[in-house]
């Protein structure tokens, strides 16, 4: 799979190297792709498409299907209420149908957010290039493999030809060495440095994440990173694989037959002693508190125990008038503590903190509590399978019992295309990725923070640094 | 897909940095399955009050913005989402060009995908658009995509930069999914080198 070079090469760069099927001075890269994984927003005019002009999926066995940004996370038997909802669902039904695509449909188990199911069923591998219509395919880096999001033209292009046209983006090596202190979270790491090299510091970027607290990383933890490195405007981060990766895949249902073949080839991977990145930041991990996001985009993030900045306190004017707007949005003077903030919803869900290691975290903080009686909290498993695990393990009761809302599958409230949105005012604590004004519901009000912060904001009714909580 | 080689239009200036594609198109009007009609969504929150009607102080709603086909931004234009829906609203609504220090990588590909043409230019560059836009409004700029040239008939003029072959596609209105197969065998080639 990996051709040998003369010259020592990144993660990023074995990758490309091993995916190009045609290159031409001036012009973009024709690059295969191994997996194009499909959801029901961004496919529709895609398929129209193929269809006006003549086209059939070229790699039907190398696209996967499911709906998760419309389906709704209450009861799945009753019809879905939303006719436009339930049309786009229908659409991606017939479409695959059509076009013989695998398709995770809402009656299947194994239905959920794609960027959950895509590993959890071994679909996701080292060395591959995965795209799909969705900004958060980022995630599927986790693995070492090189995933971006793609527009609806590009889904298209990738279901007619199996490839994609890109030109090389360079390479951005994040480094974070030493311990994460006990409470401190993958999703507090990655807040933390996109806080760092805010939200255009990755852009025309691939990301590798490298350094010791990474490889201490568990694979659900590395999806979270990755998860949001379009965040910070990079439309790929990558962890490379290793044993961890290896174990977790083994046993998984679409994992390569012969997998002591594959990892043979996997290890062949991580980037060579002496190839260089483009840029690299390093940073360390033991000054990394609870990170708590206050404005309107991932990069306003302070820590748990700080507070809400100023206009005053950015240089730049452009940044002072972000400053100044995303105060107003969320209703917030600046200067104040994060901990005073009251929260009125609580999140726990999307692609990035759904897994059942972040349910587990989550329960963990939750165990012989209550949810405070002026918040409304819920949880809402990453897939069919992620909540049958949670529930074997007796978690959806400890969820229940103290008073949280327990849901089925889906993106739910990250993006509120479905029932699950905040009203116009509403301050949310939630485990999402994106804080933009309305994206949780107009005039909703998001604070993007860890699992056990979310828990821990929910049961005391406003946010609290879990390292110091009782 | 619609050629470009040069565009004259109206300038609306909206002095904001990092809009992102959740406020471009808000996510309930992802729902539609037609490519078409988005135009009349474009900014929905910003551009409605309470009410429902137009907010008199949104940037488009300026008399000057007027049948605008320039759109003039700050940095980081296009973050967040990689929806496509966002350009397509861009475009229904009348929009050519777009200019700014700098656009999210993701948003930018696509917009080349609807024959719009992002134009980046330097944060002095844009400073003195922004000056000029209230100066002399309503305020128009030509784009040229064949000289690479951004200028107004106040004396502004300036090179840009765009990817050679995304120029030529642009240029020529080329279909992407037709160029690639042209080179079909090749990715037959790929296949089976794969299998062996």
């Amino acid at each position: 799979m990996t051709t040998s070079a003369s010259h020592p090469r990144t993660l990023f760069e074995k990758i490309w190297d091993a995916h190009v099927v045609h290159a031409e001075e001036e012009r973009q890269t024709i690059l295969y792709i191994d997996l194009h994984l499909v959801h029901e927003v961004t496919s529709a005019q895609a398929f129209e498409g193929l269809r006006q002009a003549g086209r059939g999926v070229r790699r039907p066995e190398k696209t996967v299907a499911t709906a998760d940004h419309n389906v709704p996370t209450s009861d799945r038997s009753l019809p879905i209420v939303d006719a436009i909802s339930k049309q786009q669902i229908d659409t991606l039904r017939d479409n695959c149908g059509e076009f013989d695509i695998q398709h995770y449909d809402l009656d299947d188990p194994r239905q959920g957010i794609v960027h959950v199911i895509g590993p959890e069923l071994g679909y996701t591998q080292p060395g591959m290039i995965i795209v799909c219509g969705d900004s958060h395919t980022s995630t599927h880096g986790a693995f070492g493999a090189l995933s971006f999001g793609i527009g609806t033209s590009e889904v298209e292009h990738v279901l007619a030809t199996q490839t994609l046209l890109q030109y090389k983006p360079k390479t951005l090596e994040l480094r974070v060495d030493g311990e994460l202190s006990a409470g401190v979270t993958a999703k507090d790491l990655i807040l933390y440095l996109i806080g760092q090299i805010t939200t255009d510091g990755g852009t025309g970027y691939c990301v590798e994440y490298t350094g010791s607290t990474i490889r201490a990383l568990t694979m659900e933890n590395r999806m979270t990173v990755c998860n949001m490195s379009i965040e910070a405007g990079a439309r790929a981060g990558m962890i490379a694989p290793d044993q961890t990766t290896y174990d977790y895949l083994r046993g998984r249902p679409f994992v390569p037959k012969d997998l002591d073949a594959a990892v043979e080839l996997w290890k062949q991977l991580p980037t060579d002693s002496g190839a260089n990145y483009d840029k690299s930041h390093t940073f360390d991990a033991s000054l990394i508190a609870p990170q708590v996001t206050w404005g309107t985009n991932p990069g306003l993030v302070v820590p748990v125990n700080g507070v809400v900045p100023t206009p005053s306190d950015y240089e730049d004017p452009t940044e002072q008038k972000t400053a100044a707007g995303a105060l107003e949005y969320m209703g917030l003077t600046g200067g104040e503590p994060i901990s005073d903030l009251k929260l009125d919803r609580v999140f726990i869900g999307s692609c990035t903190n759904a897994r059942i290691e972040d349910l587990r975290a989550a329960a963990t903080v939750a165990k012989g509590r209550k949810v405070s009686d002026h918040v409304d909290a819920m949880v809402v498993p990453g897939s069919g399978l992620v909540k049958q695990q949670a529930e074997e393990e007796g978690l959806d009761r400890i969820f229940k019992e103290a008073g949280f809302d327990w849901r089925e599958a889906g993106c739910s409230m990250c993006l509120a295309m479905n029932p699950d949105k905040l009203s116009p005012g509403e301050r949310c604590a939630s485990t999402s990725n994106r804080n933009f004004e309305g994206r949780q519901g107009k005039g909703g009000r998001t604070h993007l923070v860890s699992p056990a912060t979310a828990v821990a904001a929910a049961i005391a009714g406003h946010f609290v640094d879990v390292r110091e909580w009782e | 897909m619609k050629a470009f080689t040069a565009h004259t239009g109206r300038v609306a200036a909206m002095d904001r940095a990092n809009v992102d594609t959740d406020q471009i198109i808000p996510k309930q009007f992802l729902k539609r399955i037609e490519r078409t009609g988005f135009g009349e969504f474009l900014f929905w929150d910003w551009a409605k009050l309470e009410d429902g009607s137009p907010h008199p102080e949104f940037e488009l709603h300026h008399p000057h913005a007027e049948g605008a086909s320039v759109l003039l931004a700050r940095r980081n234009f296009g973050c967040g989402s990689s929806r496509e829906h966002a350009p397509w609203a861009l475009e229904d609504y009348g929009f050519r060009i777009l200019i700014a220090p700098s656009f999210a990588d993701i948003f930018y590909n696509n917009c080349f995908k609807n024959g719009m043409l992002p134009i980046q230019l330097s944060e002095d560059h844009v400073d003195e658009l922004f000056l000029r836009s209230t100066k002399h409004g309503p305020y128009e700029i030509t784009a040229d995509l064949e000289n690479h040239t951004v200028s107004d008939a106040h004396g502004f003029s300036t090179k840009f930069e765009v990817e050679p072959f995304r120029r030529h596609c642009l240029m020529n209105g080329l279909d992407d999914i037709g160029l690639t197969l042209e080179h079909a065998h090749k990715i037959e080639a790929f296949e089976n080198a794969r299998s062996e």
